[in-house]
C-alpha cells in the first residue's frame, strides 16, 4: 500500500507539471481555436533566457518575473508576425507552421545553449516535506502550488473580466466580436502571450526536477496534450485535472502494469482514446457543429 | 480563315502529345544512366531520393489528396523497415520478399489505425498522429521486443548483390532495384488516383458531407486511404532499410515524420510529380542548411518550411502547374492570330 | 438638416463578383427607413458595406464624417450597431455575457447596468434566461438577444437584417412594437433590411427599393404602401 501511494504521490507532482503546460495549451486553445505544437519547445526557450539572467547574476524571483514577461511579449509577436498571414488558411498549413515554429525553437536551444544539460535553480527550499510517512520534495509541492494559482487568476480572469470576455468571444465567433467593436487581431495576440507566460512559468517549474536541454518538453508535451484532452482541451480547470489524472495514470500505470519504456505509447493511448470515446474531454463542452 | 486555324491547331496538340512521351523517355533514360555517371555515394543518396519518393507518394494519398493530417508516417516507414530487417537477419529471407512483405503488413496496420481515426478530424487527427509519431521510438526499445528488434542497438543487415552476376556494383543495383519498385509503386499510385478511388478520396477531403450524400462510403474510404498510404511508406522503410543497411529506433523519431510532412507540403499536395519534389528537397536541401549553418540547420528548415506556407502555399508541383497553365494560355491565343 | 447616414455611388464585390452597381440614399436621425428588394438584390451587402465587412468604393458620411475607410470595430465606436442576418449570436456563451459584450466599448459602468435593467424590461423573457446558453434560446429569443446585444451599444444607428427571417409573425410583431418604442422614446434611427415588405412599410417612415445592386425606387411608405402598381410588381402583394 505504501508503495502504492508514492507512485500517486510522485505521479501528482509530475501531473502538477503536465498540469501546467496543458494550461497554456488549453489557453492558446481558448483563445485562437489551435492546437499549438511549438508550445512546448516555445517553454523550453523561456526557460533558457531565465537561466541566462540567473546565470548572469540576477536573483530567482526577479528572473522569473521578467523571463513571463518577455515570454509575453514573445508570445505577442510572434501571433501578430508569424501566425497571422495563415490565419485564414486551411488547416494543414497552419500546422506546418506551428511544426515550422517547433523546429526553429528547438534548434535555436541547442545552436545558442548547445545539448549540454543545465542546472535550473528551483525557489523552493531543498529539504524534503513529510506528508505522513512520506516524503516529497518541496519543490513538487511548490510546483503544484503554483500551478494552482496560475489556474485560480486564469479563472478569475476568464469568468469575471471584460477582457477575458472578450478573448473567449473573439475565438468563437470573430465576425460577431468585430461587430461589438472587439479587435480580434489583439485578442488572438494576447491569447498567444498570456500563452507564452504559463508556458514559461510551467518550464521554469519543470527544469528544476529534469534538469534543462532542448529537448526537455518532449515528452512532456505529449502528456500535456493527453492531459488538455482528458480534461477538455477548451477547459482551464479540467486541463489542471487532467495534468493530475495523468501523471498519476502514468505512474501507476509504468509501475504496475507496463513497465517504465511504454509511457510515451500510454499517453498515445490515451489520446486516441478520449479523442475517439469522448472528444469533449471530462470536462469540456460538447459542441454539436450544424452542418 | 477558319480551316487555317484548326489545321494549325490539329497538329500542335497531337505533336504535344507525342513531345510528351518523347520527353519522359528522355527523362527515364538519363535517370536510368545516372549511376553510371557519378560517384557510389550519390548514387545512394540518389537511391534515397527513390525511396523518400515512395513514402511521400504514401504520405500525399492520406493527406494531400484525402485530407486527413498525420503527423506520424516516421511510424509506418518504422515497421516496414524493421519488417525487412528482422526478415533478413532473423529468418534470412531474401531482400527483395521482404519488400512486399513489408507493404502488407503496414497495409493492415495503417488500416487499423485509420478505424479510430474516422472520428477524429484536422487538429484531433494531427494530434493523435503525432503521438503515434512520438511515441516509436519507445516502441521499438520496448524490453519485450528487444529479442525481435535489437533494442537501442538496432539490427545491422547485408547489403546484396547484384543478381546473375551482372557487371555492376552493390550501390547501382541497389539503385535499379528501389528504381524498379518506385516506378511501379507510382504506376499504382497514378492509377489508383486517376480513376473513381482518387475522385472518392478527393470528394471526402474537400465536402465529406455531400460525398456522404453521393452513396461515397466515407469510412471505407478513409481507412482504406490511411492503410494505402501505411503500405506505400512501409514499402519505402523496408527498401531504405536495405539501403542504410541498419535500423534503430531513434532514427525513426517524430523529426523523420516532420521531414516527410514538410516534403509533401513543399513538394506539392495532391501531386504525383510533387512527391518527387518533395523527396528531393528532403535529401539534399539539409546538406545545403547544414553548410548555412553548422549550428542550427533544422532552424533554417524551420524557416523554409514557414517561408512556403506564405510564398508558395500550393508547393513546387503546384507552382509549376500554375507556370504551364499560364504558358499554355498564352501560346494558344498567340497560335490562333498567327494564321494569314 | 444634414441626414444621420448619406451613402453615395456605393459599389461592393465578393472577390470577383459584383453585388453593388451604385447605391444611393440618405437617413434622417430619428427616422426608421427600410431597404426591401428580392433575394440576391444586395441588401444585407449594403449593410455590411456600412460596417466594413466587404470591400467597397464610393461615399459613406456618418454624422458628417466619411467612415468607408474605418475598420468594422472603429465603426462601432462611432455608434453605429449591426444585427447580421442569421444573428450572429454567441452561441456558447451565456444570455447575460451576450449583453455584456453588445457594451463592450462603452466606458459608463453605471449606465450599462441601467441598461440592463432596461433591457430587461423591454424583454423580460430574456432576464428569466440570463446565465442560459444562449444557444438553447429559441429563434425569437435569439432576435431578441441579438437587438437587444445592439442595443446595449446605445447606438445613433441601429442596423437591423432581415430581423422577420425564421420567426411567427406574433414574435414578429412583437419586437416591431419594442423598435417602434425605441426609435420614440431614445431616439435611435433605424436602418431596416426586409424581405417582408408589408410589415417593414408598417414600421418605417421610408423605403428604398434595391434590384440588383442599385436603388430603383424610393419615398416614404405611405407613398409606396398607396402606389397599388408598384406594390403589386415589385413588392408582390
Amino acid at each position: 500500500m505504501d508503495a502504492f501511494l508514492n507512485q500517486v504521490f510522485a505521479g501528482l507532482a509530475t501531473g502538477g507539471i503536465y498540469a501546467s503546460v496543458a494550461l497554456a495549451l488549453v489557453m492558446i486553445y481558448q483563445a485562437t481555436h489551435h492546437v499549438n505544437f511549438a508550445q512546448g519547445e516555445l517553454a523550453m526557450f523561456s526557460t533558457y533566457i531565465a537561466w541566462t539572467l540567473i546565470d548572469a547574476g540576477m536573483p530567482y524571483w526577479p528572473a522569473f518575473f521578467l523571463t513571463v514577461v518577455i515570454a509575453f511579449i514573445l508570445g505577442v509577436v510572434i501571433e501578430r508576425v508569424i501566425v497571422r498571414p495563415v490565419e485564414r488558411a486551411p488547416v494543414l498549413s497552419v500546422v506546418v507552421v506551428f511544426i515550422g515554429l517547433l523546429v526553429i525553437f528547438n534548434s535555436l536551444a541547442g545552436w545558442i545553449y548547445t545539448y549540454t544539460i543545465k542546472v535550473f535553480p528551483s525557489p523552493f527550499p531543498k529539504e524534503p516535506v513529510h506528508l505522513g510517512d512520506h516524503l516529497i520534495s518541496a519543490h513538487q509541492i511548490g510546483a503544484v502550488g503554483v500551478t494552482l494559482v496560475v489556474l485560480a487568476l486564469l479563472y478569475v480572469f476568464f469568468r469575471y473580466t471584460p477582457l477575458g470576455l472578450a478573448m473567449r468571444a473573439a475565438a468563437q465567433n470573430p465576425d460577431s466580436s468585430r461587430l461589438v467593436g472587439i479587435r480580434v487581431g489583439w485578442m488572438l495576440a494576447l491569447g498567444w502571450g498570456l500563452a507564452g507566460a504559463i508556458g514559461a512559468v510551467a518550464g521554469m517549474m519543470v527544469a528544476p526536477t529534469v534538469y534543462l536541454d532542448p529537448n526537455m518538453m518532449s515528452g512532456i508535451l505529449l502528456y500535456a496534450f493527453a492531459a488538455a484532452l482528458v480534461g477538455g482541451i477548451d477547459n482551464p480547470g479540467g486541463a489542471v485535472f487532467g495534468g493530475f489524472m495523468v501523471g498519476v495514470l502514468e505512474n501507476v500505470l509504468g509501475a504496475y502494469v507496463i513497465g517504465n519504456e511504454l509511457k510515451l505509447a500510454f499517453a498515445l493511448v490515451l489520446i486516441v482514446s478520449v479523442l475517439v470515446i469522448r472528444p469533449s474531454g471530462l470536462f469540456g463542452k460538447v459542441h454539436v457543429t450544424r452542418v | 480563315m477558319t480551316p487555317a486555324s484548326t489545321a494549325l491547331s490539329a497538329p500542335v496538340s497531337a505533336a504535344s502529345g507525342k513531345l510528351r512521351y518523347l520527353g519522359y523517355a528522355v527523362l527515364l533514360l538519363a535517370v536510368c544512366a545516372l549511376p553510371f555517371l557519378v560517384s557510389n555515394y550519390r548514387t545512394f543518396q540518389l537511391t534515397l531520393v527513390l525511396v523518400y519518393a515512395i513514402a511521400l507518394l504514401g504520405l500525399n494519398i492520406l493527406t494531400g489528396y484525402n485530407g486527413q493530417i498525420s503527423l506520424g508516417h516516421g511510424a509506418f516507414y518504422a515497421i516496414g523497415a524493421y519488417v525487412a530487417a528482422i526478415l533478413m537477419d532473423k529468418f534470412g529471407v531474401p531482400y527483395y520478399l521482404t519488400v512486399p512483405v513489408a507493404g502488407v503488413v503496414c497495409l493492415g496496420v495503417g488500416f487499423l489505425f485509420g478505424l479510430p481515426a474516422l472520428r477524429l478530424e484536422g487538429l484531433y487527427l494531427a494530434l493523435a498522429t503525432f503521438g503515434l509519431g512520438v511515441s516509436m521510438p519507445q516502441l521499438l526499445k520496448d524490453k519485450h521486443l528487444e529479442h525481435w528488434t535489437g533494442g537501442v542497438q538496432g539490427i545491422v543487415i547485408l547489403k546484396p548483390d547484384p543478381p546473375f552476376g551482372l557487371p555492376i556494383n552493390q550501390d547501382q543495383w541497389l539503385y535499379y532495384f528501389t528504381l524498379a519498385v518506385m516506378l511501379l509503386m507510382f504506376l499504382l499510385g497514378w492509377n489508383l488516383l486517376r480513376g473513381r478511388v482518387g475522385r472518392s478520396l478527393i470528394a471526402i477531403r474537400d465536402q465529406p458531407i455531400a460525398a456522404e450524400a453521393m452513396g461515397v462510403n466515407n469510412a471505407l474510404y478513409k481507412s482504406l486511404a490511411f492503410g494505402v498510404s501505411a503500405m506505400f511508406t512501409g514499402v519505402a522503410g523496408a527498401l531504405g532499410a536495405i539501403a542504410v543497411q541498419f535500423v534503430a529506433p531513434d532514427s525513426f523519431n517524430i523529426f523523420l515524420s516532420i521531414t516527410f510532412l514538410i516534403g509533401i507540403v513543399i513538394g506539392g499536395l495532391a501531386s504525383i510529380p510533387g512527391a518527387i519534389y518533395g523527396a528531393l528537397f528532403i535529401q539534399f536541401v539539409p546538406n545545403i542548411a547544414d553548410q548555412l549553418s553548422k549550428a542550427a540547420p533544422w532552424a533554417i528548415y524551420g524557416v523554409f518550411m514557414i517561408g512556403f506556407m506564405y510564398v508558395m502555399p500550393v508547393g513546387v508541383a503546384g507552382a509549376i502547374r500554375i507556370a504551364l497553365a499560364r504558358i499554355r494560355h498564352r501560346t494558344k491565343g498567340g497560335g490562333g492570330s498567327q494564321k494569314s | 438638416m444634414a441626414p444621420l447616414l448619406q451613402v453615395t455611388g456605393l459599389r461592393a464585390a465578393y472577390g470577383l463578383t459584383r453585388v453593388l452597381h451604385g447605391i444611393d440614399f440618405s437617413l434622417d436621425e430619428g427616422s426608421i427607413t427600410a431597404l426591401l428588394g428580392a433575394n440576391g438584390a444586395g441588401k444585407t451587402t449594403t449593410l455590411r458595406a456600412l460596417c466594413s465587412m466587404v470591400q467597397t468604393q464610393g461615399e459613406i458620411t456618418f454624422g458628417g464624417a466619411r467612415i468607408e475607410t474605418k475598420s468594422t470595430e472603429d465603426i462601432v465606436r462611432l455608434g453605429i450597431a449591426h444585427v447580421p442576418d442569421g444573428r450572429g449570436t454567441f452561441v456558447q456563451l451565456s444570455t447575460e455575457e451576450n449583453l455584456r459584450l453588445g457594451a463592450y466599448v462603452r466606458k459608463d459602468r453605471k449606465a450599462v447596468e441601467q441598461d440592463f435593467e432596461r433591457i430587461y424590461g423591454y424583454f423580460p423573457r430574456l432576464k428569466e434566461r440570463r446565465h442560459q446558453q444562449a444557444g438553447t434560446l429559441s429563434g425569437g429569443e435569439q432576435q431578441m438577444l441579438a437587438v437587444s446585444r445592439a442595443l446595449m451599444l446605445r447606438p445613433r444607428l441601429l442596423l437591423l437584417d432581415e430581423p422577420s427571417f425564421g420567426l411567427a409573425p406574433l414574435i414578429v410583431r412583437e419586437i416591431f412594437d419594442i423598435m417602434r418604442t425605441i426609435n420614440q422614446s431614445e431616439k435611435v434611427s433605424i436602418l431596416l433590411v426586409e424581405q417582408n415588405a408589408s410589415m417593414a412599410l408598417d414600421l418605417a417612415d421610408h423605403a428604398y427599393l434595391i434590384e440588383t445592386g442599385r436603388v430603383v425606387l424610393s419615398g416614404t411608405s405611405a407613398e409606396i404602401k398607396g402606389n397599388d402598381a408598384v406594390r403589386r410588381s415589385y413588392l408582390g402583394y
